[in-house]
């Protein structure tokens, strides 16, 4: 335990240097934080607000105001399905019903068996394919509803709990 | 021989010489003794403009354009007599499109800085660090009439003006790409495609207001700008357009990369600068204005990144050379994000006076169904509906303003028949209520309200009066909000009112959605005559409110009908009818 709190602060320490000396960084080692641990740990907030001299009410505050950063560990993929004009306008909404059906999780949430978390976003700039679901990195255009169960499963088998 | 029909327009605006046109063509024709043969018509419009004199054949739809009256003897000798096409003359239909921000979008490698300078890249730069006073700069841009693309539609000179001669050493150049626009995707067409124009643009800004230092404020959901913008910049310091003493001359100036985190309300000035110095994105009132106190307190000028692009070619080509594209008070270029139910979307690049109808139609190749245009949208959560009755509308900043939409970022939303505008109003003003920072009450309380209100009347509970009540906190808002996000967010609502009140009444008053969009307004029916009774809807039914038998045929019952849809889905036979 000692051990790991250690290296944290190590991983933080190297994490903070390069905006150490910048003004207005706070966004960016967030950015940081987050690229590394995949959501914004709370311990790691906490050795944050040591090393930056900040408050810890004042990360947070910014933490919870942007929609970017996340408090809880994400799923093993995410998919961030788009819900901006051109995808709501050609059949999101039922995309999205069909994905929370077969997953069973709300928009937020992480399946029981951590394979995959979903998020609703705004607009993922490729309005030309919608309506558009992407899984990590890799995007799917002109999604139709029969075919989400499909792409899922290119993922691994998740197991939908009874 | 039948008698064959011409017709004749000069096009050309300011010199009509149609007259002398004709009779020398009817000269002609009595030379060759064609003159019964043929009917020429003198027309008010031939659907061409500018293209000179204009011949067109009707019936085999020939046109010649340009035409001069020595060619005369060829037309009448081929064309009339043989029946064959004159190649030369033929009227070439000149692209809609006009390129200057996306001029190397697609043509050029976005990570190599020499395909960019091949392209006359960084020359503006050159030209203004040797030549130009950062005054003849401002000069420029205020006869090329170039406005911030932004959305608001503010003069780009008088902003840069106003930062240069507010009294400060420090100053800031800021390139706002947080394309936050559900819909809209321009800012990350060029960040991706050309991103080294955007940067010499800020540079030059960068030249003009006395800054040393600028941002790129960039989304983070862009991963793929963000890198090209990193790679970019790198590619600039290494050439020396970056860094001190650029190109040999006294101006230094640096740019840094700052990510965005998913906040809407970024977009706007102050809460832009909010976020670049690492708080909460939260507007605060103006006065004073970034030119005055932006970033850390210093004058700031904030450009967005379609602005910026063009900033390269007007001190290539001249003020007066961009000042020449477009209507009389919008100048220039404008890139749309053409999405929605049209054929081809994607970005388009158009000159401004262009009319909404040409690019749904001509550019974006008309609708995706054979259901008919309803409406366009535009500018986003911030801008209103355009119904298809004003599709012959010149696009510029006061035209949509008068319409009760804006020019916005650029988004533009093609709606057919299906859509309902209620539903739509209620999307948008959703995005606003997640998107409100919470500061000001008006944008705060007031977006909950018009959306609570909205959500009864998609739900069947609305009356009447709702309506009146809608209107009066838009009002509010849109007088009390501190920014831009609050006095716009009730925009959807308010033009679609306006437009398409008869559909918010039927909402309301025949609990009816005409475009079956509000679930809670259908109904599922079973068309007794087309359905086979093979029962798959029944099955299917998730709450079994489906009933009946093979004899008496099945029925739904409405009171347990959670209008799911899923029976109108599984119907093989078409046998579900929604109303």
């Amino acid at each position: 335990m000692v051990e790991e709190k250690k290296s944290m602060q190590e991983e933080i320490f190297s994490l903070v240097n390069k905006w150490k000396n910048k003004e207005g960084n706070l966004i960016m080692i967030l950015h940081e934080l987050q690229n590394y641990y995949g959501y914004v740990p709370r311990p790691a907030a906490l050795e944050l607000s040591r090393v930056l001299h900040t408050p810890l009410a004042r990360i947070y505050e910014v933490i919870t105001f942007y929609n970017f950063f996340k408090l809880e560990p994400p799923g093993k993929h995410t998919i961030s399905l788009c819900l901006g004009t051109a995808c709501y306008l050609k059949g999101a909404a039922v995309l999205l019903n069909e994905i929370k059906g077969l997953l069973n999780i709300e928009e937020g949430q992480t399946t029981k068996d951590g394979l995959f978390q979903l998020d609703v976003v705004r607009c993922l700039g490729c309005c030309g394919l919608a309506p558009v679901i992407k899984i990590d990195d890799k995007i799917y255009g002109k999604v139709q509803k029969n075919q989400v169960m499909g792409i899922l499963s290119e993922y691994g088998n998740h197991k939908k709990e009874e | 021989m039948d008698t064959k029909i011409v017709f004749i327009k000069d096009t050309n605006t300011k010199l009509d010489t149609t007259r002398d046109f004709y009779a020398h063509f009817l000269n002609l024709l009595r030379e060759n003794a064609l003159e019964d043969k043929v009917q020429v018509v003198r027309i008010a419009d031939i659907g061409i403009y500018d293209q000179g004199l204009v011949v067109k054949f009707p019936d085999e739809n020939i046109i010649y354009a340009n035409v001069q009256d020595k060619d005369l003897k060829d037309i009448i000798a081929q064309t009339i007599k043989e029946g064959k096409v004159i190649k030369e003359l033929l009227f070439k239909a000149q692209p809609k499109q006009l390129r200057i921000v996306l001029r190397n979008c697609g043509e050029i490698d976005p990570e190599n800085i020499d395909e960019y300078i091949a392209q006359d890249g960084y020359q503006a730069l050159a030209k203004v660090v040797s030549d130009y006073k950062p005054e003849q700069v401002i000069e420029e841009l205020k006869k090329s009439g170039l406005r911030g693309r932004g959305g608001a539609g503010f003069p780009t000179w008088l902003k840069w003006k106003l930062t240069r001669e507010t009294p400060e050493a420090q100053k800031y150049v800021i390139c706002n790409a947080d394309e936050g626009d559900p819909g809209a995707y321009m800012d990350r067409g060029v960040l991706e495609g050309d991103p080294h124009s955007v940067i010499e643009g800020l540079i030059l800004a960068g030249y003009a207001i006395g800054a040393s230092k600028g941002y790129f404020y960039v989304r983070a959901e862009y991963p793929l700008a963000v890198e090209r913008v990193e790679k970019a910049l790198k590619q600039a310091y290494d050439y020396g357009f970056l860094g001190k003493n650029i190109l040999g001359s006294n101006f230094s100036f640096d740019i840094d990369i700052r990510l965005g985190a998913g906040a809407f309300v970024c977009g706007e000035e102050t809460a832009l600068i909010a976020s670049i110095e690492g708080r909460r994105g939260t507007p605060r009132p103006r006065p004073p204005y970034p030119s005055v106190k932006g970033l850390w307190d210093k004058p700031t000028a904030i450009n967005n990144v379609e602005t910026l692009a063009n900033i390269g070619p007007i001190i290539l080509k001249g003020g007066s050379w961009y000042a020449s594209i477009g209507t009389e008070k919008s100048k220039g270029t404008k890139v749309f994000a053409l999405t929605g139910k049209v054929k081809n979307s994607g970005l388009v690049e158009v000159p401004m006076g262009i009319t909404l109808r040409e690019i749904v139609f001509d550019i974006g190749g008309g609708m995706l169904s054979d259901k008919g245009i309803k409406a366009i949208q535009t500018g986003g959560p911030s801008g209103g509906v355009i119904p298809k009755e004003y599709l012959d509308t010149p696009v510029d900043y006061e035209n949509l303003q008068k319409l009760g939409s804006i020019m916005g970022s650029g988004g533009m939303i093609v709606m057919d028949e299906d859509d309902c505008m209620v539903d739509i109003a209620k999307f948008y003003l959703g995005f606003c209520v997640d998107e409100s920072c919470g500061k000001c009450v008006p944008c705060r309380i007031g977006g909950y309200q018009m959306l609570s209100l909205l959500n009864k009347i998609t739900e069947s509970q609305g009356k009447i009066e709702d309506l009146d009540k809608l209107k009066r906190i838009a009002l509010a808002m849109q007088k009390a909000s501190l920014c831009a996000l609050g006095q716009t967010a009730a925009n959807p609502v308010v033009s679609t009112i306006k437009y398409f009140e008869e559909e918010y009444r039927d909402h309301i008053v025949n609990k009816k959605c005409r475009s079956h969009k509000c679930k809670h307004l259908l109904n599922y029916n079973v068309i007794q005559d087309k359905c086979k009774r093979c029962r798959v809807c029944v099955i299917n039914c998730p709450v079994n409110a489906i009933s009946g038998d093979k004899e008496a045929g099945f029925f739904v019952d409405p009171k347990t009908c959670i209008r799911c849809g899923k029976c109108f889905e599984v119907c093989k036979f078409n046998a579900i009818a929604k109303e």
